[in-house]
């Protein structure tokens, strides 16, 4: 056993409105730049929908992630390290701009330029990247709110691997905001697929970075990579990824997305995790949350405590892992479940299913969603909703996803009947009253010390973690050349200076 | 000085200098801006084709000339390889690798410059520049190619390859190259000054074929230790 530290996060998707503010604050903060235009580190999608990249989830298409071979054996499913050579020349897998989208902007100027006429004058839409006339026809989150529900919803791969038929038509259907990042894997495929070396998993907090330094443009952590989380600069020619805004994290604030949310859905803490049994879990042949989370090691353990000691683990690292909000909801309380498992990169950003689906199906079905009764009816009957969260959470198997939406539907009634005086059934079902209500106390009530347990990092390996990231070229021992790695994209002497529109 | 001095006796050992030169400054100074600067992003169709045909054309023409250049007339002759079967070893290879070269070359050239407007965005002036160099040193190539192929042609084994052997001993052979026909003269300036872009280029990624992945972990790792 060989005990590390992981920077985790959880969202609780019953609380997103979808209001995407972590993604607007994501962008202010790191991809307002020249070249990733494009670029959504953080991005809210509507399910069912297509998402972002369009249809990213569709892995006969992309290639993301990892399967394994005809002998059980773990491989990239964009083939080995032969065929990644083989076709460094061009990349079968990797999505085109219009996979994503063609930013824009409008001609603003027409506006106060415009000679006098009959009419008011009219922005017309200009290409962020190149500057000419366009139109726009999809966007970062073009089906929001299930706009275009038949002409988008019924292409979710998602929908496509259900046995049973979705009904599409507006009033039956039913929808939920998932606000993604990168998922800072246990086996991520990205660095996996790097040909330069260049992206790493930092052991220390296990945040998945770039060495611009390194990075030689070859693009195949952005094909590998299943979430699509790993993007293309188109003008430093280099990748970029979401970095879990480590310079924050180092020094004990939650990410720009997690602060900024407005629902307070997001949790950050640290889980510690066995490396030595990463390369099992992501190749099991079982239940696939199970076995990720076989990788996380119980933080109360004495023999975990004692060698994450000799592993080099700070003592208020164990400390904050052991009151990680991310132990709590994805291992003690199991309520959270990793995306897509069935990629096996051992993804480290969790979801709470919604209940919402449900409880609208409960109504709809003319029951009554405050009764836990009526909505664990509705979870054991109402196959639709359920099905389609087990294609996202649990790689298929529905019954993990009701547990989980029981257990939801149990703390709502639970508490319910704690302040309105109500006939208390829940705690018949096997679920302990303490468990409950910490539940309670965690997902409705949780106080920013309780949704962030984020260990500042050490100081005295500051200059190590600094060595890694901020090479930034002002900083190098008096020049303006490249001293050390740079993982975040800055302006050099190789910067274009296109103008934007 | 002629001007076959200036071309054959001044020209490669400046290019050879500022390759070497200019390759310690951009490593030093740019590792950031060290990238094959993929355009893949903004256009995929064309590149899928024309991409690997360039690519593959490319090594086999540099395997061609290595082998062409480097090995002396002397020494096919002592393997027994006949003038003739030598000729048709070179011009079939010559001929595929500049087909495959010119073809994914041209290919690269149209998406870049006339199809795709997403394209002129990400070009640079060092990939202009780049491009006018390389395609003038590839066509006129393949004219020498082209023109053994339908006449009796040149043996350069007994003018450039003299030539290109003696610029590495310090001692340019000038006379020899004065003595090819004006296309392989053309071409070896044109290759001259390929080198002498090369480092201000996207051909720096040449250098940073990634054959250490082959042998490296799956998963690397950042370690306070390190």
């Amino acid at each position: 056993m060989r005990v590390r530290a992981q920077m985790a996060m959880v969202m609780n998707l019953d609380k997103c409105i979808g209001c995407s503010t972590c993604s607007v604050t994501c962008k202010q903060t790191w991809t307002n730049r020249d070249g990733v235009e494009y670029v959504w580190f953080n991005n809210v999608e509507t399910k069912p929908g297509v998402g972002y990249p369009t249809r990213w989830e569709d892995q006969a298409r992309w290639k993301g992630g990892w399967k394994l071979d005809s002998k059980g054996r773990l491989r990239l499913r964009s083939g080995g390290k032969i065929r990644k050579l083989a076709t460094i020349f061009a990349n079968p897998d990797l999505p085109s701009l219009d996979d994503y989208y063609e930013p824009a902007t409008y001609d603003y100027d027409s506006l106060v330029t415009a000679p006098a006429s009959e009419r008011m004058p009219v922005a017309r839409p200009l290409s962020a990247i190149t500057g000419l006339p366009m139109k726009m026809e999809t966007g970062p989150n073009w089906d929001d709110d299930l706009g275009g529900s038949a002409l988008y919803a019924a292409a979710d791969p998602n929908i496509a691997a259900m046995s049973e038929r979705v009904q599409l038509s507006f009033e039956q259907t039913f929808m939920f905001h998932l606000p993604r990042i990168c998922e800072h894997c246990l086996n991520p495929a990205c660095v996996a697929s790097c040909p330069s070396g260049a992206m790493y998993k930092r052991e220390t907090d296990g945040i998945v970075l770039v060495d611009e330094n390194k990075c030689r443009g070859w693009r195949m952590c952005v094909s590998a990579c299943p979430y699509k989380k790993v993007y293309l600069n188109h003008v430093t020619a280099k990748a970029e990824k979401c970095t879990f805004c480590f310079p924050r994290i180092e020094e004990g604030t939650p990410t720009v997305c997690a602060e900024t949310c407005v629902g307070r859905l997001r949790y950050i803490g640290l889980v510690l995790y066995n490396l030595d049994a990463v390369e099992e879990a992501a190749g099991s042949s079982g239940d696939l949350v199970e076995a990720a989370r076989s990788c996380l090691l119980d933080p109360f353990d004495e023999t975990v405590i004692a060698q994450a000691k000799l592993d080099g683990i700070a003592e208020d690292w164990i400390a904050a892992a052991q009151r990680s909000p991310i132990w709590a909801l994805a291992m003690k309380h199991q309520v959270a479940l990793p995306l897509h498992p069935e990629y096996r990169t051992l993804p480290m950003v969790w979801y709470i299913p919604p209940l919402s689906p449900v409880l609208d199906a409960t109504a709809a079905m003319g029951g009554d969603n405050t009764s836990a009764d009526d909505v664990f009816h509705a979870v054991t009957t109402m196959r639709v909703p359920l099905d389609y969260l087990a294609q996202l959470f649990t790689a298929g198997d529905a019954d993990l996803v009701a547990g989980v939406l029981m257990k939801l539907a149990a703390v709502r009634s639970h508490m319910r009947a704690l302040t309105t005086g109500a006939p208390n059934t829940t705690t018949d079902r096997g679920l302990e009253a303490a468990d409950l209500e910490e539940l309670y106390r965690l997902l409705a009530i949780a106080k920013i010390a309780d949704r962030f347990v984020i260990p500042a990092a050490h100081r005295e390996e500051g200059a190590q973690l600094a060595s890694w990231t901020s090479g930034y070229p002002l900083d190098g021992p008096g020049s303006v050349g490249m001293s050390g790695p740079v993982p975040v994209a800055v302006p050099t002497l190789a910067r274009s200076t296109r103008r934007r529109p | 000085m002629t001007y076959a001095s200036i071309a054959f006796g001044v020209c490669p050992y400046v290019a050879i200098v500022v390759f070497i030169v200019g390759h310690v400054w951009r490593w030093k100074q740019d590792q950031f801006g060290w990238t094959s600067r993929t355009s893949q992003l903004m256009e995929k169709r064309w590149l899928m084709i024309g991409s690997p045909l360039f690519h593959v054309g490319a090594l086999l023409a540099v395997l061609g000339h290595a082998m062409g250049l480097l090995v002396p007339a002397w020494l096919t002759e002592k393997l027994g390889v006949s003038d003739h079967v030598y000729h048709l070893m070179a011009v079939t290879g010559g001929v595929l690798a500049g087909v495959l070269l010119l073809s994914g070359l041209a290919i690269l050239l149209l998406r870049r410059f006339i199809t795709k407007a997403r394209l002129r965005v990400v070009t640079r002036r060092a990939d202009i520049v780049m491009y006018i160099v390389l395609g003038l040193t590839a066509v006129l190539g393949f004219t020498g190619t082209l023109v053994n192929v339908f006449t009796a042609g040149h043996d350069y084994r007994s003018t450039v390859a003299i030539w290109f052997r003696s610029v590495f001993t310090l001692q340019p052979d000038v006379a020899a190259m004065a003595a090819s026909p004006w296309y392989f003269q053309a071409h070896a300036v044109c290759a001259c000054a390929v080198l002498a872009v090369w480092p201000f280029s996207r051909l720096v990624h040449v250098w940073s074929v990634p054959l250490g992945y082959l042998i490296r972990p799956r998963i690397v790792y950042h370690t306070s230790a390190e």
